[in-house]
């Protein structure tokens, strides 16, 4: 573990990812605290310039909400999606891949074909015919995403596994008798972990662009503020007011850019060998 | 011999990157290599002998600075060479020949396009003549049917092939200096002593300096004209063949020469009126790749209709050469693959009739120790973990388990401290004990070990192969012991069986085997074990 935050130190990139990450975790958690009123309500006149007003820093939309208490608000939303509707991709596709590759043969052949039915389809498109329905609401948007999302996961999985079955220290595990599931869960999984963390982390990314795209297109959960929403919101205004949709966009930017910087960062402290070589 | 020497190695030190085992991976040292003369670089691994091969190709990694010292080429120092001057230098003056021909040839490029790179990538002769050349140095190294094999690709050749193909570019450019990385160690015994002889004529009939990098004895007894000992990076002893395999001087030298198993079996007293352990009746086992819609599948015959039982106490010898199927049999008996037909007995169980959970209740009575001391322990679990987990699989309190791990790693040689570490701390032979250890904590009536001893340096190779014996008469083990080695199955073995293709063709006492092979290929195989010709073990 020392040497894993050694080597993540170690690289610049990954730990700007890092810093963006905390901060953006600091404000989903933090910021309503600071801003108690929900970003629903008026506070000033419509289409106010950002940088006018201190109590409204990023300006006003075209109701006279408050655009920074948007983001604020709409951090939660988007980091909440992208990891809980990573976790439940996770939690679909690495007991899927773990079968297949363990077991292989007729298993493996049904299990991907079940995979692959999933992955011919455009996971956009799936995704907005899911919303659409289960009606949009927070959880179907978490549901409908884990379901697009969770088949890079069993493939990446299947071909560790498949890799890793054949060692000899799961062959040891074998002959001394262990159960199947034993050794899938002692032996095996442990050593395939990292990749999937690296995999995971960019995978929170894709989720919290998917939820964000869902929204821009009146998909998202009604009741709740995200960034995606306040940019298809404030589309058909850009040309007046250009900072209703430029700053949450540069939140998912930036947002999304950090955790592709950390899963990058990742990959490198996760393979040692890798890294080195690159250097 | 009185000649000016082609190369001069003059007090040459590589530092290794700060933080490592050792300062050095090669500390001071000086030699000379004359034209016409076969120097053997012989040491354990870790020794710094691949590093001096290295330096003198130039193919140093980036990693390591080289500090002092010389190596002088017909009066040039390579060391102060640049980028260009090297260039022209490699493969004209010095050639290199790698262990993995199978890794040091491109497998999209022909074997003759590759010979041919040699003079294009010199700006030498017209393609015409190239092609002349690659057909007549095919000839040379004696590849069978040159005008075919220059046009096949890598994997379309033996290991022996491809070696013999490595050779012929390497002697392309008629090099003064040729430096092989134990160019036959990945082969098998039969193609090794081919591959021995080729170089040996090849270097008499070229007068070239020859710098041959070993860890193997045998090999050195039968080519070598002088040889350099290295132990951590320094020289300890360097002589004429004669001198340092008959006379050595250091300690070292006599601990390793002692530790190269003799080829006369031991007396072993016959076992008598003693019942089976293990009973192998006829299996039957086929691999089947299939070769999609328009080709045939592929099949090998791993094993066929293969017999033996194994007695009480006693130890089988199964050996062979790689693809002979002996590693497919230890598996089939393990029950790790499946035979397609035939019976496993263990004692009075017939293993191949269970299934599930009375499957893996018998597996106790039946261990295996794995090949690679790296690859056989699972690099997140602590060694504790490791050889209690199977006794808690069995029912085993978890703490009693422990107790008995901490004991059989003291009764392997290594302290219970090893209990809270992980395996990467530990040297190969530490990792094999453990292995041993983990064997051994479900009590087993049989072992079987696959190539146990294979991946470990001689002298430590010799530690683990008394352990081995030691504890099999201890605990009044069997065991199934699968070698490639001859020497090695000579030393354990009561009785030994012959592999060929899946099929065993001999099965004989030890001492009856070794003093009249009856089948040919066992003949061979006898015949084919380095060193023999001068006697390198001090024990014989």
């Amino acid at each position: 573990m020392k040497q894993f935050w050694k080597q993540m130190s170690r690289n610049p990139s990954g730990l700007i990812g890092l810093i963006i990450l905390v901060i953006a975790v600091f404000l989903a958690v933090a910021g309503p605290m600071v801003f108690p009123n929900s970003p629903w309500r008026m506070v000033q006149r419509p289409f106010l310039p950002p940088f006018t007003l201190s109590s409204v820093p990023l300006g006003t939309d075209a109701l006279g909400r408050d655009v920074f208490a948007g983001m604020i608000y709409g951090a939660r939303v988007s980091l909440l999606v992208g990891l809980v509707s990573t976790l439940a991709a996770l939690a679909i596709g690495v007991p899927l891949g773990a079968i297949a590759g363990y077991f292989g043969g007729r298993i493996d052949d049904a299990l991907m074909r079940f995979t692959e039915f999933f992955q011919t389809i455009p996971s956009f498109a799936l995704a907005i015919v899911l919303v659409a329905i289960l009606q949009p609401s927070i959880y179907s948007i978490v549901a409908s995403i884990a379901i697009v999302s969770w088949p890079p996961v069993a493939r990446l999985v299947r071909g560790e596994v498949l890799s890793l079955r054949s060692r000899e220290y799961v062959q040891a595990a074998i002959v001394t008798g262990q159960t199947s599931r034993w050794i899938i869960w002692h032996e095996i999984l442990p050593n395939a972990l990292s990749p999937v963390i690296v995999l995971a982390s960019l995978m929170v990314a894709t989720a919290i662009l998917l939820e964000s795209s869902l929204s821009f297109l009146g998909l998202g959960d009604p009741n709740l503020i995200s960034w995606g929403y306040m940019v298809g919101a404030g589309r058909t205004v850009i040309r007046q007011a250009w900072w209703i949709t430029v700053f949450p966009g540069l939140a998912i930017l930036i947002s999304v850019l950090g955790l592709n910087l950390v899963g990058e960062g990742l990959n490198d402290a996760l393979n040692p060998r890798l890294a080195r070589d690159g250097r | 011999m009185p000649s000016d020497p082609a190369v001069r190695i003059k007090d040459l030190r590589i530092a290794l990157p700060p933080g490592g085992e050792r300062a050095y991976a090669v500390d001071g040292i000086s030699f000379d290599l004359a034209p016409g003369e076969i120097v053997c670089v012989v040491g354990e691994s870790g020794s710094g002998k691949s590093m001096c091969a290295h330096a003198l190709m130039g193919l140093l990694p980036d990693s390591v600075t080289t500090e002092t010292g010389e190596i002088a080429l017909e009066g040039c120092n390579l060391l102060a060479l640049d980028a260009d001057r090297w260039r022209d230098l490699r493969g004209r003056r010095i050639a290199m020949v790698f262990q993995e021909p199978m890794t040091a040839l491109n497998p999209l490029m022909r074997i003759g396009e590759q010979m041919m790179e040699m003079f294009e990538a010199h700006g030498l002769l017209s393609p015409r003549e190239r092609r002349q050349k690659a057909l007549g140095l095919a000839r040379e190294v004696g590849l069978p049917d040159p005008a075919r094999i220059v046009r096949a690709y890598p994997h379309q050749l033996s290991g022996g092939q491809r070696q013999r193909a490595m050779i012929a570019m390497a002697l392309a450019l008629e090099p003064a200096v040729l430096v092989a990385d134990e160019p036959t160690t990945a082969l098998d015994v039969t193609t090794q002593a081919q591959i021995l002889k080729l170089i040996r004529d090849l270097q008499r009939s070229r007068n070239m300096a020859v710098m041959f990098i070993t860890h193997d004895f045998g090999v050195v007894a039968d080519i070598a004209d002088r040889v350099v000992v290295l132990r951590h990076g320094q020289i300890v002893e360097q002589g004429s063949a004669q001198a340092v395999l008959i006379r050595p001087q250091h300690a070292y030298t006599k601990a390793l020469l002692a530790a190269v198993p003799s080829m006369t079996p031991p007396p072993r007293s016959p076992l008598i009126d003693r019942n089976k352990a293990v009973d192998v009746i006829g299996i039957d086992k086929t691999y089947v790749t299939s070769g999609g819609w328009f080709r045939p599948d592929r099949t090998v015959q791993a094993a066929s209709e293969v017999s033996f039982a194994i007695l009480k106490g006693e130890t089988l010898g199964l050996v062979g050469e790689s693809g002979s199927g002996k590693s497919s049999v230890a598996r089939l008996v393990m029950r790790l693959i499946e035979a397609d037909r035939g019976t496993i007995r263990i004692g009075e169980v017939d293993l191949t009739q269970l299934e599930g959970k009375a499957l893996r209740d018998q597996r106790r009575r039946i261990q295996m120790i794995f090949q690679d001391p790296f690859a056989s322990l699972n690099p997140r679990r602590k060694v504790g973990q490791i050889i209690s987990d199977g006794p808690i699989a069995h029912g085993t309190d978890p703490k009693l388990a422990r107790q008995r791990a901490r004991d059989l790693l003291g009764m392997v040689g290594l302290d219970g401290g090893a209990m809270e570490r992980y395996p990467h701390e530990f040297s190969g032979g530490q990792r094999q004990r453990i292995g041993i250890a983990r064997a051994l904590a479900l009590d087993p009536e049989i072992l079987v070990a696959d190539e146990a001893v294979s991946a470990l340096d001689v002298s430590v190779q010799a530690q683990v192969l008394n352990l081995l014996e030691d504890l099999k008469t201890r605990l009044g083990l069997s065991m199934l012991f699968i070698t490639h080695d001859l020497r090695v199955a000579a030393q354990i073995c009561d009785r030994i069986a012959v592999m060929q293709r899946g099929v065993i063709v001999e099965l004989k006492t030890t001492a009856t085997l070794f003093a009249a092979p009856e089948h040919p290929y066992t003949r061979e195989l006898l015949a084919a074990v380095p060193g023999q010709h001068r006697p390198v073990s001090l024990s014989a």
